[in-house]
């Protein structure tokens, strides 16, 4: 081990930390194992918990299961082994008060913008007074509000992004899972969302759990950074940063900010050059 | 307005050329355009035109209401279920590629001379498509549409009602747009084979007497029915695509 990555606290024990949101242990998720064809062992086997208020970032080369362990937290699919639980209580199908961004664009395009973001409150049945005010403040937030009547065709794949953002927002969500949620910005706006998401985070004190292949981005944002391995996926490190709670994107100069980064990368290199020479394998 | 162009131009172009083959073949086997024009005009003032209209119109209405019923309905159980669309689709596929005339005989044997046996005959050409395209629409539904209703914890029937409805919508007017012509197409054809009433009878009836012209002012007044419809319903559809397409 390097004297760099000795420099930067290992994930202390648990008795430090809040009380747990959601846990996982000995999760795997292996696809394609009842039927014929290959069995592909896609994930795990995964210790992990999540503390009530915290802000938990994943990195992992490409495939390596952050999608699948995003959908194991979320109740939309069953670990093939290991328990998980949300709140004290067994994950089976979508607990109540977990929100989720998806990686791929999930806004409804027979919708307008004010109406993606109102359709869950809807649904559930809020007043309209009440659907109308959390709306008016997530489109704001979000800076929608010039386009909440537009459809989301008429938007770029940021916005759209946007939209799903503030529609899991509105629904005030204690655990909130966010799959690659700005992977369709530039690099500026991503700060900038980045600084939104940590203010939204600090407003209403909900576990965040982000899956990013920003190195910056996870260092920036996270109370801790899980560092995934090539598939199956599983956590080969978990990176604690210390950061302030009031934290925003101008402590990419510390000087931290810069350890972090390497320690992460320091990790994922080998991993990702695993990934490639197992893909250079394949097309042999 | 420069979007009424094509069918405008496509019209007039139909028009002369329409003339011009007049022209060639001679009026007495090819009415020309004012000759056609004027019988169609003095056609629609008698009461027995309309008569002919009504009862082809009944028939088109049950043929596309049934179409609509089981294609849409069938539809989504192919859609939904890969088992039953990977035996189901060949055999729909095979059986619309028959030549659906030559069943008609045992379709009369079934429901006898009448609004039935045209009615069946539309839906033999109606349903096919219409299952067929809703079932396709329903597997290319994006799963992260489910996904997101799900993570909402929604209900079932809200997630039929709200998602996949709206969701699907455009291909569902699509299949009733071709259902439409189709069911038409089938009734008409019926109706020339085995019926004393309706306007595929009329065509067939002055054809016997040898009255050209009042077979082209029934085509025409045919074609113009059904260009309006598809158009009507193609604007419906290009509205709900317009917000719906992905780029
Ligand atoms: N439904 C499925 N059936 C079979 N294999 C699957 C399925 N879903 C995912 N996989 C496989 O499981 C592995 C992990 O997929 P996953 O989407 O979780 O990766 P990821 O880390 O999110 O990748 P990315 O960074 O590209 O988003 C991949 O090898 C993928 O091919
Ligand atoms: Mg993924």
């Amino acid at each position: 081990m390097s004297i760099m990555s000795e420099a930067i606290a290992i994930a202390p024990a648990p008795e430090a930390h809040a009380p747990v949101a959601a846990s996982l242990s000995g999760v795997t998720r292996v696809f394609g194992a009842s039927g014929s064809g290959m069995a592909v062992h896609a994930l795990g086997p995964i210790d992990l918990s999540l503390y009530k208020g915290e802000f938990f970032s994943v990195v992992g080369p490409s495939g390596c299961g952050k999608s699948t362990l995003l959908d194991v937290l979320a109740g939309l699919s069953k670990p093939t082994t290991g328990t998980a639980e949300f709140e004290g209580r067994a994950i089976d199908g979508v607990p109540d008060g977990v929100g989720v961004v998806f990686q791929e664009d999930a806004s409804f395009p027979w919708l307008t913008v004010e109406n993606n973001v109102a359709f869950g409150l809807r649904r559930a049945g809020f007043e309209a007074a009440e659907v109308e005010r959390r709306v008016n403040y997530a489109l704001g937030f979000m800076g929608l509000r010039d386009f909440r009547k537009a459809y989301p065709v008429q938007l770029s794949g940021g916005m759209r992004q946007r939209v799903c953002i503030a529609r899991t927002l509105v629904l005030q969500p204690r655990l909130i899972l966010l799959d690659e949620p700005f992977g369709a910005l530039d690099q500026q706006t991503r700060l900038l969302m980045a600084d939104e998401l940590l203010r939204l985070w600090r407003e209403t004190n909900a576990t965040v759990f982000l899956i990013t292949h920003s190195l910056d981005e996870a260092a920036m944002l996270s109370d801790r950074i899980g560092v995934m391995s090539a598939r199956p996926g599983t956590i080969i490190e978990t990176i604690e940063t210390g950061w302030p709670k009031d934290r925003d994107s101008r402590i990419v100069s510390d000087l931290r900010f810069a350890s972090i980064t390497a320690r992460m990368w320091e990790k994922l290199r080998v991993e990702t050059m695993k990934t490639m020479v197992s893909q250079e394998g394949k097309l042999q | 307005m420069t979007r009424f162009l094509p069918p405008v131009t496509i019209a007039l172009a139909a028009l002369v050329l329409w003339q011009l083959v007049s022209f060639i073949a001679g009026s007495h086997s090819v009415s020309g355009v004012v000759e056609t024009m004027a019988y169609l005009f003095r056609m629609m003032q008698q009461e027995s035109f309309w008569l002919d209209v009504a009862e082809s119109g009944t028939a088109i209405f049950y043929a596309i209401c049934l179409s609509m019923l089981f294609g849409w309905a069938l539809g989504v159980v192919i859609g939904l279920n890969r088992n039953v669309s990977d035996v189901s689709e060949p055999i729909l596929v095979t059986f619309y590629s028959l030549p659906k005339v030559t069943l008609y005989p045992l379709v009369l044997l079934l429901f006898g001379l009448g609004l039935s046996a045209k009615v069946a005959f539309g839906v033999m050409h109606g349903l096919v498509p219409i299952c067929l395209i809703t079932g396709n629409a329903i597997r290319q539904l994006r799963p992260v549409y489910i996904r997101t209703a799900k993570v909402m914890r929604l209900s079932r029937s809200s997630v039929t009602f709200h998602v996949v409805l709206p969701a699907i919508l455009p291909e569902l007017i699509s299949s009733l747009r071709i259902g439409l012509s189709l069911s038409i197409l089938g009734v008409l054809i019926g109706e020339m084979f085995a019926s004393k009433r309706g306007l595929g009878f009329a065509a067939v009836n002055a054809m016997g007497l040898g009255d050209g012209t009042r077979i082209m002012a029934i085509g025409v007044f045919l074609s113009v029915c059904a260009i309006s419809i598809n158009f009507l319903l193609l604007e419906i559809e290009s509205a709900i695509r317009h917000r719906t397409a992905r780029i």
